[in-house]
């Protein structure tokens, strides 16, 4: 601000400049988003078309070809489902490791973080073994159970950081008063933990509607979410740029606004409390 | 309150976590001293360590571990360093500044499949993709970027898609630096680079942990990227560890190696955790 102050022309290149990397860095999406609206021959035309008379046509084959809603449905149960699941498996504990700290709190919580190194695809023949003997495979509810534990230590962490901000005597307080655990959670807890709910709820959501390799590997006709649309528009035979173009369109632009929206809330989250 | 109900609290995320670790891994320590090949169900057994000696003997292991590191240490790097610099460069409010930080965040939530088809056919495309377009422009050869930069493809897709993060982790932790101080500083006749230098940069380096740990957590595995675009070749050319894993297991049915190898999955993240605890642990504890 100081800067800008006492040099006018720094302050319009900046302007530029931050404009013009913007505009680059966005450019990929953008496209996307121009090409989804173009017929396949102006998709590849040489060179590019910029301008062109935009169709809705893909959209319509899209729907046509597959049942978009129930892809799409599909992510939304799935993704709200684990959130609300892993919230709940994740709260307790970061409560407990924050206010109650014993010996081996850090380690639960390097240990927790540490599987969540391991890829996924180290796992895959002992889960999917698992998924079919349990009949889970292609169902709704094997993606929401893989999508929660693949979440939870995240989950975990940020809350972790969020309850470790309260004073511990403000629950002393309350307890003081005779609370219950329950009322110290509902009316003391509760409401000084909000941000940190909502940001964590909002990256799991993130996390599970873009999470591609368990739904290719454990979901197909029935339980299949927007990855597994997208995958189907991306083999070889099946190459049409447009078409391409515009399933990943409707498969993006849900969660692409839905994060637009919560940005603010979901940077607060994801630096585990350690940046303000 | 007595210690009991801390633990019961704890118990539901610790044991279902604990099981989500414990049984896919005994069953892959089973698995990895079997013969275990899903094309010849006859052929069983145990053979020990054989499996091992297979994946650590095949020609690929080392490419793909060098790939891995290669892989983390250059997004990581790119994303920090570019990160930092449009995180400086967008601070100071500006025309526009809300709509830049709406546009710079967007591939954040884009998944990594999408992106990776959108790099790999509308823009790396040696014909039709506009890099091509655009190299043709200034006179230059189009570069078939997938198959002849196959590993670079990869960092600059994994790039792109994680720097819309650094960047906004900047942003919020320049916003909070102290204005007074900043002030003081320049009526003390410090210029922008000394600002930098003594101010920005190391209110900074707590964020720049987050950024290294966040990225290095999903950095490890990065496998939709890989798979979508150039299928770990040519050759193995960017196969990492996650890729020739999947590779054994579904390409070549052999889950008794690909067991193997994700034992070795398991060993290389954990110490990629020490050292990670060592680098950014002491950080991020206050």
């Amino acid at each position: 601000m100081t800067h800008a102050k006492s040099f006018p022309w720094l302050h319009w290149l900046r302007t530029v400049v931050a404009w013009l990397v913007t505009l680059l860095l966005f450019f990929p999406l953008g496209w996307l988003v121009l090409t989804a609206f173009k017929t396949e021959l102006q998709a590849i035309s040489v060179p590019p078309l910029v301008l062109f008379t935009p169709t809705l046509e893909n959209f319509q084959i899209v729907q046509e070809r597959s049942d978009y809603m129930l892809y799409a449905t599909n992510s939304l149960i799935t993704s709200v489902a684990s959130t609300i699941l892993g919230l709940m498996l994740a709260f307790p504990a970061a409560y407990a490791m924050a206010f109650f700290k014993g010996k081996y709190t850090k380690d639960i919580l390097m240990w927790m973080l540490s599987t969540k190194m391991m890829p996924a695809v180290g796992a895959l023949v002992p889960v999917y073994v698992m998924a079919q003997t349990s009949g889970l495979l292609d169902t709704r509810t094997g993606l929401v159970i893989v999508f929660t534990l693949s979440n939870l230590p995240i989950m975990v962490w940020m809350l972790y950081s969020y309850l470790k901000e309260i004073p511990n005597e403000i629950l002393e307080a309350s307890r003081m008063d005779g609370a219950t655990l329950w009322s110290e959670f509902r009316y003391v807890l509760l409401p000084l933990t909000m941000g940190g709910l909502a940001s964590t709820g909002l990256l799991t959501l993130v996390l599970s509607w873009n999470e591609a390799f368990w739904s290719l590997n454990l979901s197909a006709a029935k339980a299949g979410t927007l990855a597994t649309l997208i995958a189907s528009y991306s083999s070889p035979e099946g190459l049409f740029w447009a078409k391409l173009s515009a399933a990943s369109f409707m498969a993006i632009g849900p969660i692409v606004v839905f994060g637009w929206f919560s940005q603010k809330q979901l940077v607060q989250g994801l630096t585990f409390g350690a940046v303000k | 309150m007595n210690r009991f109900i801390p633990r019961a609290l704890m118990a539901p995320a610790v044991i279902t976590l604990f099981l989500w670790m414990i049984v896919p891994l005994v069953m892959t320590i089973y698995f990895s001293v079997i013969r275990y090949n899903l094309m010849q169900p006859d052929q069983t057994g145990f053979i020990g360590l054989e499996n091992f000696e297979y994946f650590v003997t095949d020609p690929s292991f080392g490419t793909a571990v060098l790939n891995t590191l290669l892989l983390l240490g250059s997004v990581i790097l790119i994303t920090v360093v570019l990160g930092s610099l449009i995180a400086l460069l967008i601070d100071d409010p500006f025309p526009g500044r809300g709509l830049v930080r709406i546009l710079l965040i967007s591939p954040f939530f884009v998944m990594p499949t999408v992106n990776a088809l959108l790099w790999k056919h509308m823009m790396m495309n040696p014909i039709y993709g506009v890099l091509a377009q655009v190299w043709l422009f200034f006179g230059g050869t189009p570069v078939d970027w997938l198959t002849d930069l196959p590993l670079l493809s990869v960092i600059i897709i994994v790039s792109w898609q994680w720097l819309p993060f650094a960047t906004l982790i900047f942003i919020t932790s320049l916003q909070s630096m102290n204005r007074e101080q900043l002030e003081a500083s320049r009526m003390d006749g410090a210029n922008y680079l000394q600002q930098l230098r003594y101010l920005y940069l190391p209110h900074m380096a707590r964020s720049v942990a987050v950024v290294v740990m966040i990225e290095m957590i999903f950095l490890l595995s990065v496998f939709a990227e890989i798979y979508t675009t150039t299928g770990g070749g040519p050759g193995d050319a960017s196969t990492n560890v996650a890729f020739l894993i999947f590779k054994q297991a579904l390409l070549n049915f052999d889950a008794g190696v690909a067991s193997a190898g994700a034992l070795f999955a398991v060993v290389l993240a954990n110490i990629a955790a020490v050292f990670l605890i060592r680098m950014v642990g002491k950080n991020l504890d206050k």
